[in-house]
């Protein structure tokens, strides 16, 4: 009888416990990125209300992400969905979403943010011809790291979190209002930190720096790669090295998926330096957060175009 | 169940009851963005010239990429030679090359769309210039799929390549080599498996994916070749049986399930089981049973440029029983074969190792073999494969392949081919399963 007494005991516990970690799963709300940018946007806005995932990890290139039967079980189970929305998971994503069912995160629905609606894209092209590289044609995908875009992002997701979760639409404005208070000040301290370097000449691996070139007046003079998604070939250096030396460009940007190896022939020809600058919140140590990120970003290059003076 | 069922739906109620939303609240949504809007306006002024985006930008027109349809257009050539004067009896895949110097096996209209917001279509023509000069026409895959079917379940309904194994639902697109592996043409045919009918699919509410389909098709049809085939006399070298429909069981139904692992962060393995069920024409009621494992691991390093490096294997085996029954000679009827069952296993293996960007070496080792029938089938002899090559994709719209094969066909000796093979890719290009 005591025995029984005790079963009885347990397997109240064990229920009273499955019930909280239920009424916890619940509550929050399941949201899934494409990329690690998009994922901490949406940790910034919704707080503990959400749980956030991002398919894309930090250092992986987000154009050749493998389609994993392991991301058909996340997308099948979230409740929301950001993507970037300019074709960078254009590679990747539609057959993931085809086998995950989820009509939660279709196309138009309230679950799906398109992160690139409202952003004014750069070079979209007006004519779609390959032979001029991988061009998207809704424009350069690499918006993120502009932080003035990654507000009109937060903006997005704070909508859609608020048409999904309507009982917390309260938390998600106030921590958006918060977040954005927060990047305003931030991008303040960055737009000073390379004020100093206002029009400096720079030299990518791809075109992935536009937008962050075009807010802080920098100046891309060439990028390693000859068209966009094309592997960078000796004559083509060749021309980007004359380039470098006859502008004055002293600083090649790099990130984890690109060929370092390449960049680093490159800077020794013309006495530059390579930059590692990921554009993923997590690819390098306490970069977990995008302004964290960001932060990287513009210190890493303030630090490189000092050193190249 | 129906306890913890209702003890989620207290758990989900209470929050709800508790955070009822108040007008205040719902305005402090459009606030939040009023006030981000004008954040963003000042910032403009501050930041400079080059920030003209932003809010009025966010009142824009949406965007559309193409119009209700993507559009693809891919085409395969082959070229090279082999010690086997007549390669279609070496190459037996309808996509492989079929003659010494060119052969053009697989140019492919592809189609696919939102129909509507519960169905997505696809379609695929093939055009092959066959080795006399005409052109065959096939409407390889036209079918609808269900987008928001409940219970995670989806319904595929069409013409469709069975979903049996890994390879013999993909185009010759995503091959990993020039052709089709001996295993699949063993049980499949040239075509590999392929019919109309439906596939439900369920998606189970495990941890790791999990996924078990029942496809219901027809057996006959040029495409089932273990089944109703008009071509199975091939197997059994009987007059054919003109079988029809008169219950499921005369159906062809092929069971999936497939499930799947990350063994870490850079390591995914896919485990596979497959089997596919119905009559076949030797008989008015003899049935064949082909059942199927296969596997794939891949390897990719977290920081991999463009996807490379990678190592990647797959494997697929599979075997027949078919039960032959008593059955006159095709080529002579007055000469009976006797009931029988026919029996054939075969596998292959292949190993991918993208080396740098863009560059992959592949090595497929293969084997079929057919017990011995009544009848000397060219189609069931014993006999092994070894292919190794090398792919170079420029970019993911072409591609440059080079193959050795070395044949060894038992009782017929051993041969050894060269094939070259050269691909282009024109409009959408449908992203690639794992």
């Amino acid at each position: 009888m005591k025995s029984f007494n005790l079963l009885h005991r347990v397997a109240a516990i064990a229920l009273i416990g499955i019930a909280a970690s239920a009424s916890s799963a619940a509550a929050q709300i399941k949201v899934v990125a494409t990329t690690p940018d998009l994922a901490s946007l949406a940790r910034e806005v919704g707080g503990s209300a959400v749980s956030v995932t991002a398919l894309a990890k930090p250092t992986e290139d987000p154009h050749f992400v493998d389609a994993k039967p392991s991301h058909i079980v996340t997308l099948n189970r979230a409740d929301v969905l950001i993507e970037g929305g300019a074709e960078l998971e254009l590679g990747w994503l539609p057959p993931l979403l085809e086998s995950a069912r989820n009509p939660k995160i279709a196309a138009g629905s309230a679950g799906r943010v398109v992160a690139s609606e409202g952003i004014r894209m750069a070079e979209v092209p007006s004519s779609f011809d390959r032979s001029k590289g991988d061009v998207h044609s809704l424009g350069n995908p690499h918006f993120l790291v502009d932080p003035v875009d990654a507000k009109i992002v937060a903006r997005n997701i704070a909508q859609h979190l608020s048409q999904v979760d309507p009982k917390n639409a309260a938390s998600y404005a106030s921590n958006l209002a918060k977040f954005n208070a927060r990047l305003d000040a931030k991008t303040t301290e960055w737009q000073n930190t390379l004020a100093p370097y206002r029009g400096a000449k720079i030299v990518t691996y791809h075109k992935d720096f536009v937008y962050f070139a075009s807010r802080f007046g920098l100046s891309i003079v060439d990028e390693l790669e000859p068209k966009p998604g094309i592997a960078p070939s000796p004559s083509h250096l060749a021309g980007v090295i004359g380039t470098m030396k006859s502008q004055g460009a002293h600083v090649v940007l790099v990130q984890p998926y690109q060929n370092r190896k390449t960049a680093e022939t490159v800077a020794r020809q013309t006495g530059a330096t390579v930059l590692d600058m990921p554009e993923q919140p997590g690819a390098r140590p306490n970069t977990s957060t995008y302004i964290d990120m960001m932060n990287n970003l513009v210190t890493t290059l303030a630090a490189g175009l000092r050193g190249a003076k | 169940m129906r306890g913890r069922l209702f003890l989620c739906a207290l758990a989900m109620a209470g929050p709800v009851a508790v955070h009822a939303q108040t007008p205040q609240k719902k305005d402090s949504v459009a606030k939040a963005e009023a006030d981000s809007i004008a954040l963003v306006r000042q910032l403009e002024k501050e930041l400079g010239a080059n920030s003209a985006d932003t809010a009025t930008a966010a009142a824009s027109a949406p965007r559309a990429t193409g119009g209700y349809m993507n559009i693809g257009f891919v085409s395969l050539l082959d070229a090279g030679w082999s010690s086997e004067a007549d390669v279609a009896s070496l190459q037996r895949g309808d996509h492989d090359p079929k003659q010494r110097g060119f052969t053009l096996p697989n140019t492919e209209l592809t189609f696919d769309g939102a129909v509507d917001p519960y169905f997505k279509g696809f379609a695929n023509i093939v055009y092959k210039l066959l080795p006399g000069g005409e052109t065959g026409v096939e409407l390889e895959e036209a079918y609808l799929l269900t987008s928001s079917l409940p219970g995670n379940l989806q319904l595929k309904a069409g013409q469709f390549f069975t979903e049996f194994g890994r390879q013999n639902n993909q185009h010759p697109h995503a091959w990993a080599f020039v052709d089709e592996p001996l295993v699949i043409n063993r049980m499949f045919g040239p075509e590999g498996l392929r019919s109309q009918g439906l596939r439900l699919s369920w998606l189970l509410p495990t941890k790791f994916y999990t996924e078990a389909m029942v496809t219901v098709a027809n057996a006959n049809g040029g495409a089932t070749s273990s089944f109703l085939s008009d071509e199975s006399s091939d197997i059994h070298g009987g007059v054919l049986a003109d079988r029809k429909v008169r219950a499921l069981g005369d159906m062809l139904i092929a069971p999936r399930l497939t499930t799947s692992f990350d063994l870490s962060d850079t390591q995914t393995l896919v485990l596979g089981a497959s089997g596919a069920f119905g009559p076949n024409n030797s008989g008015y009621s003899t049935r064949s049973q082909v059942y199927g494992v296969d596997g794939y691991w891949k390897w990719k390093p977290a920081a991999a440029q463009a996807g490379f490096p990678f190592l990647s294997m797959q494997a697929e085996a599979m075997w027949r029983k078919y039960d032959a029954a008593e059955r006159s000679l095709l080529s002579s009827p007055d000469v009976t074969l006797p009931a029988e069952t026919l029996k054939d296993n075969g596998a292959y293996a292949q190993l991918l190792w993208g080396i740098k960007p863009r560059i992959v070496a592949g090595l497929r080792g293969e084997f079929a073999n057919g017990k011995d029938g009544a009848f000397a089938s060219e189609l069931r002899g014993d006999r092994t494969r070894i292919s190794p090559n090398f792919t170079w994709y420029p970019t993911e719209f072409s591609k440059f392949r080079v193959q050795y094969n070395y044949d060894d066909r038992k009782g017929i000796g051993t041969d050894h081919s060269l094939w070259f093979q050269f691909e282009f890719l024109l409009g959408a290009h449908a992203a690639h399963k794992f």
